[in-house]
């Protein structure tokens, strides 16, 4: 399929968002982009992509197949994604997705006969105080069991649009990859949906119930300044001694503990 | 359900939490009357290196898991006069919000009720590093905190608070919320980075370091979304009001996100320092007919703990004496009723999918070690299965490109440790097999 001139004058406003020599960074948007069209990135889908960043169709192929959310083959309106990391697995998720699986009559990556779903199974959506749960097009649906699960997706199959738990109003996949593209959301009230879940407000809630809060705040406390003195060099010796400083996972240098586990589970 | 006693409750710290009571504080008006941006000017009013000072003195430490100290990570940014050098590379800020560690889930909130916070720590870090592009690398799927935070960065820019001189103050600023695409290896800086320039997010070899070469090669701060949006309090509040909160050597609020078998799951913002046993006190006690068994203290990639471990300290320095990492305060909390094999089998699936394939320990050894749950958990392991697990692991840990391969090895080495017998009852058909012969199709 061809991409039309509102297409490419999108992809040049994505471009345009990185720095004038970067334009390769506007890929993962523009991947997004050409699935809001097309409802996955097909093979001339990557050659848009290459040809509006001056790259080669394999360069754009080896970033489309490594990410798991651009989809491969044409998929439906509505994705339905079941978490089935550990968490919500012994929470139940498990049988939430075989439930669904055998009334959907498909498996994971796969598209309903009518063409209105795709299936599958998901890593951690980052919402285990919920679970278990499951995404639509991943505006997530809490808590759920087999019969809601069911009911959801029977309810998408009959053209209606169950409303998310938490997050917003359903939108279609392809509207939901514009957004991932960049784009604001074009429905004012979808922004508004939402409101924060009773486990996200646990712990401030509980505070507020019995008067909890942190004393001694005062905005107008004066920030130290250092000017005259001698400026902290922190560069030099700062540099010398920068151990790799990454969120979570610092690389080459294995974590202690971990080495330790190693040694006693021997 | 017993209410919790009141010394437990004053563990309770709302701080990054706190606005997220108010339904319309992602609206900039809202957040504008709820202290928003008032540290804003006043960081403004003061001189960059001050507020690195600011944040050192704080004792912040990275939120997303390592624990680095913050202020340090900003110093390392050479800090040369820039207009004398033309040639000079661009500083970069990038938030790492790619949040997708098993159990982890306080980000997302975050960015989704009170989203100007996160923006306004952007536009502070970014003053104190010299940065005029920031850059917001979210997660793919976290579609309705993007739909927030998107909208609040164009709210910010209709007010003043990004673009050119900024609240006339000379500052330029850029932001862009970058959304990923699936992919929780990008969660690590250097994969992020890579992913953020256009490539497969695979991690980059070590030195140089993202802090002199980072985003296109150039000095590039990547913060945490909890850490960069503490910047805005300690910015109020001062560097001795959030020591008030924690331990000496992990100060200030953290998010503990409570997931499993307790009454109440949910985000509890705590003193660093708190214990399990605290922390289940808050969220109610465990749920009837539930007896903690194990737990995670922070997401799947940091070793199972026991319940004899209830009374750690959980600050960076506690967990550690007790054989763990305080990763991303991400509680997920099982019970006698859950089976740590098969847990540590859906952890490894996990761990398996998403290896990004660039190394060939974490590659390999992930699969490899997949077919062996799957062999134990049908019934059909042997007496040498836990060995080679074990052998394996040997092979991820520190051979690995990055923390991914490592992180895998936590669940595995962790429950042989502590749960050997009930690896040894399913080989030994003393536990009846979890999966069917139908499941193993696939696995050697």
């Amino acid at each position: 399929m061809g991409f039309s001139d509102a297409t490419r004058e999108k992809a040049l406003e994505i471009i345009a968002r990185y720095p004038a020599d970067r334009s390769r960074s506007a890929l993962l948007p523009l991947l997004h982009l050409v699935q809001s069209e097309e409802g996955s990135v097909s093979p001339a889908g990557v050659e848009f992509c290459a040809e509006m960043l001056g790259i080669t169709k394999a360069q754009v192929g080896a970033v489309a197949t490594f990410y798991t959310m651009y989809k491969r083959r044409p998929s439906g309106d509505w994705l339905v994604s079941v978490c089935t990391n550990t968490m919500c697995n012994v929470l139940g998720g498990q049988e939430i997705y075989d439930r669904l699986s055998e009334h959907l009559g498909v498996g994971h990556d796969e598209t309903t006969a009518d063409g209105t779903i795709t299936f599958e199974h998901a890593e951690c959506l980052a919402a285990c105080d919920y679970g278990p749960v499951m995404t639509v097009n991943y505006e997530f649906f809490d808590q759920v069991d087999p019969d809601t699960a069911v009911h959801v997706v029977d309810q998408l199959r009959a053209g209606q649009r169950p409303q998310p738990t938490r997050g917003a109003r359903l939108c279609t996949l392809k509207e939901m990859s514009l957004q991932l593209a960049g784009y604001a959301e074009p429905r004012e009230e979808a922004m508004g949906d939402g409101p924060a879940g009773a486990p996200t407000l646990r712990g401030v809630r509980l505070a507020q119930d019995h008067g909890i809060s942190v004393s001694g705040f005062d905005p107008d406390t004066p920030i130290k300044s250092s000017r005259g003195d001698a400026a902290p060099a922190a560069t030099a010796a700062g540099l010398a001694a920068n151990k790799p400083a990454s969120d979570l996972k610092p690389a080459g240098d294995a974590p202690q503990p971990q080495k330790q586990a190693l040694k006693e589970a021997k | 359900m017993t209410a919790p006693r009141r010394e437990t409750l004053e563990k309770l710290t709302p701080v990054l939490t706190k606005r997220w009571l108010s339904p319309e504080a992602w609206r900039i008006g809202v957040y504008e009357q709820l202290d928003g941006y008032a540290a804003l000017r006043k960081a403004l009013a003061a001189h960059p290196d001050d507020l690195i000072q600011l944040i050192k003195d704080s004792g912040l430490r990275g939120r997303g898991g390592a624990g680095f100290p913050t202020g340090l990570k900003w110093g390392f940014i050479p800090q040369t006069a820039r207009s004398a050098r033309d040639t000079e590379k661009p500083h970069y800020l990038v938030v790492n919000a790619d949040e997708g560690e098993p159990g982890t889930c306080k980000d997302l909130p975050l960015m989704t009720h009170d989203p100007h916070s996160l923006i306004e720590g952007v536009i502070i870090a970014s003053y104190a590093i010299r940065a005029n592009r920031a850059f917001i690398y979210i997660r793919g799927e976290a579609v309705h905190a993007a739909r927030r935070l998107r909208n609040a960065v164009r709210e910010a820019y209709a007010k003043g608070y990004l673009g050119t001189n900024i609240l006339g103050s000379g500052l330029d600023l850029d932001v862009v919320v970058h959304s990923g695409a699936g992919a929780y290896i990008c969660g690590e800086e250097t994969a992020l980075l890579d992913s953020l320039e256009g490539f497969r997010g695979q991690p980059r070899l070590r030195p140089p370091f993202p802090a002199t070469h980072g985003l296109y090669a150039s000095p590039t701060v990547v913060n945490n979304v909890g850490t960069i949006a503490s910047v805005p309090y300690i910015v109020l509040g001062g560097a001795g009001w959030w020591k008030s909160m924690g331990t000496e050597k992990s100060s200030g609020p953290m998010i503990y996100s409570l997931s499993g078998r307790i009454a109440n799951p949910g985000q509890y913002e705590c003193s660093l320092g708190i214990t399990l046993r605290e922390l289940i006190e808050l969220a109610g006690g465990m749920q009837p007919g539930h007896n903690l068994r194990f737990w995670t203290p922070g997401g799947s990639s940091t070793p199972l703990l026991t319940a004899e471990h209830i009374d750690v300290p959980l600050d960076f320095e506690g967990v550690a004496a007790a054989g763990s990492i305080l990763g991303t305060t991400a509680t997920q909390i099982f019970s006698d009723q859950d089976c740590p094999v098969y847990a540590t089998y859906k952890w490894l699936e996990f761990y398996h999918h998403e290896s990004c394939g660039k190394c060939t320990p974490c590659r390999e050894g992930n699969y490899w070690m997949v077919g062996i749950y799957r062999r134990i958990l049908s019934g059909a392991g042997t007496a040498q299965d836990l060995d080679t697990l074990l052998d394996t692991c040997d092979n991820i840990l520190g051979r690995s490109f990055c923390g991914l391969g490592d992180g895998a090895t936590s669940p595995v080495t962790s429950s042989v440790k502590y749960f050997k017998q009930d690896y040894l009852d399913y080989i030994e058909g003393r536990k009846a097999p979890r999966l069917s012969g139908k499941q193993l199709v696939g696995a050697h």
